[in-house]
């Protein structure tokens, strides 16, 4: 009896627990009920200041600072390497594209950009005026020494 | 045959029996109206996206390229149809394209590119005689709508009005020099894509001959 009457009891939890997570998780499409329409954000505008942006940390892939509407990356051709590749930036005076691309994964140096490096925008992204879905908490790594700088200040 | 031609050429050498002048010259002039309006009609019949597309090689692959692109869906509705940068507008130019247009019909008759595969082999070339075309006559189709002195640089993106500034005002490079592949997919651009356009391909074979 005592047993059942447990298993009921979590089965209330757990149900109630449901039900919360359905009024409270943030979802996408707001708190607007589920029969009705909710209001239609605004599409983002795309960033195109053409100025480079600071990286959150050295290995962050550097983020386009411009519109990539159309460009075609496939088998046939790569449009960023038209302003980006080696050859191409005495005209374009683009940032060249990183001599990390050239490598294989035998750290041998290529003669242009392998085929695993190849696909720009598996790393690379454009940005958007958007507002954050979450809250950002990142914190980058001179703030993090600057911190603990801090704190072994104030032991001693 | 050659009897017959004589005989053509006394019968129009000689005045007319049986009608008036008057009304050979209104026939004549009335006929006229009929012929040039009819072969003008004809002719911008041809002219049209309706008539491109009627032909599935267009319809299925240029065409379908074309829609996502700024060209044919944009802001403010504006768009250029498969004429308008393939067809010179101006008379003679247009009449010369469209008597060059003829290896075209001999094309979708015999079906040179009546497959998806097939399109792709030729694509190209067939990208190529466009883009020769255009470098020719200075990018005159591009220059109909996109005029030099209508281009406000400021309104550009930095990157925009600084390579305009540099290439387009000074007339090194005319607009299909940089703006290929904006209205359909580029075919495979091999090495030259990754070269930005520097090597010379007759350097590059030669050198390689004399491994």
């Amino acid at each position: 009896m005592i047993k059942i009457h447990a298993i009921a009891t979590a089965l209330v939890f757990a149900l109630s627990g449901v039900a919360f997570a359905q009024e409270h998780v943030a979802t996408l499409r707001g708190g607007t009920p589920l029969a009705e329409q909710g209001d239609v954000p605004q599409i983002a505008k795309r960033v195109n200041s053409d100025l480079r942006q600071v990286r959150n940390y050295p290995e962050q892939p550097p983020l386009i600072p411009h519109k990539i509407d159309g460009y075609q990356i496939d088998i046939n051709v790569n449009k960023c390497l038209s302003c980006h590749s080696r050859a191409a930036i005495g005209d374009s005076q683009a940032p060249m594209v990183s001599i990390t691309h050239f490598m294989n994964r035998d750290n041998q140096f290529l003669a242009s950009v392998t085929p695993r490096r190849y696909f720009c925008t598996q790393c690379h992204v454009p940005q958007s005026d958007a507002k954050d879905l979450v809250e950002n908490t990142f914190v980058d790594v001179d703030q993090v020494l600057e911190y603990v700088a801090g704190t072994k200040a104030g032991d001693n | 045959m050659l009897g017959f031609a004589k005989r053509i050429w006394s019968a129009i050498r000689r005045p007319s029996v049986h009608y008036s002048l008057g009304f050979l010259t209104m026939g004549g002039f009335v006929m006229g109206i009929i012929f040039w309006g009819g072969f003008n009609t004809a002719l911008e019949v041809t002219n049209t996206e309706a008539f491109c597309t009627s032909c599935h090689e267009m319809s299925d692959n240029v065409y379908e390229e074309l829609k996502p692109t700024i060209h044919y869906s944009n802001r403010s509705g504006v768009r250029a149809t498969c004429p308008d940068c393939h067809v010179p507008h101006e008379w003679t130019s247009k009449v010369a394209r469209k008597m060059q247009a003829s290896k075209e019909v001999w094309g979708a008759l015999f079906g040179t590119i009546n497959t998806r595969e097939k399109f792709l082999d030729h694509r190209f070339r067939l990208a190529q005689n466009e883009w020769t075309r255009l470098e020719a006559n200075n990018s005159l189709e591009c220059r109909n709508c996109h005029s030099e002195e209508s281009m406000d640089i400021t309104r550009q993106s930095p990157r925009a009005s600084e390579a305009h500034e540099r290439f387009l005002f000074t007339g090194e490079k005319t607009c299909i020099s940089c703006h290929k592949g904006i209205a359909h997919q580029l075919p495979d651009m091999g090495q030259a894509s990754l070269m930005g356009g520097h090597a010379s391909e007759q350097v590059l074979t030669e050198y390689l001959a004399t491994e």
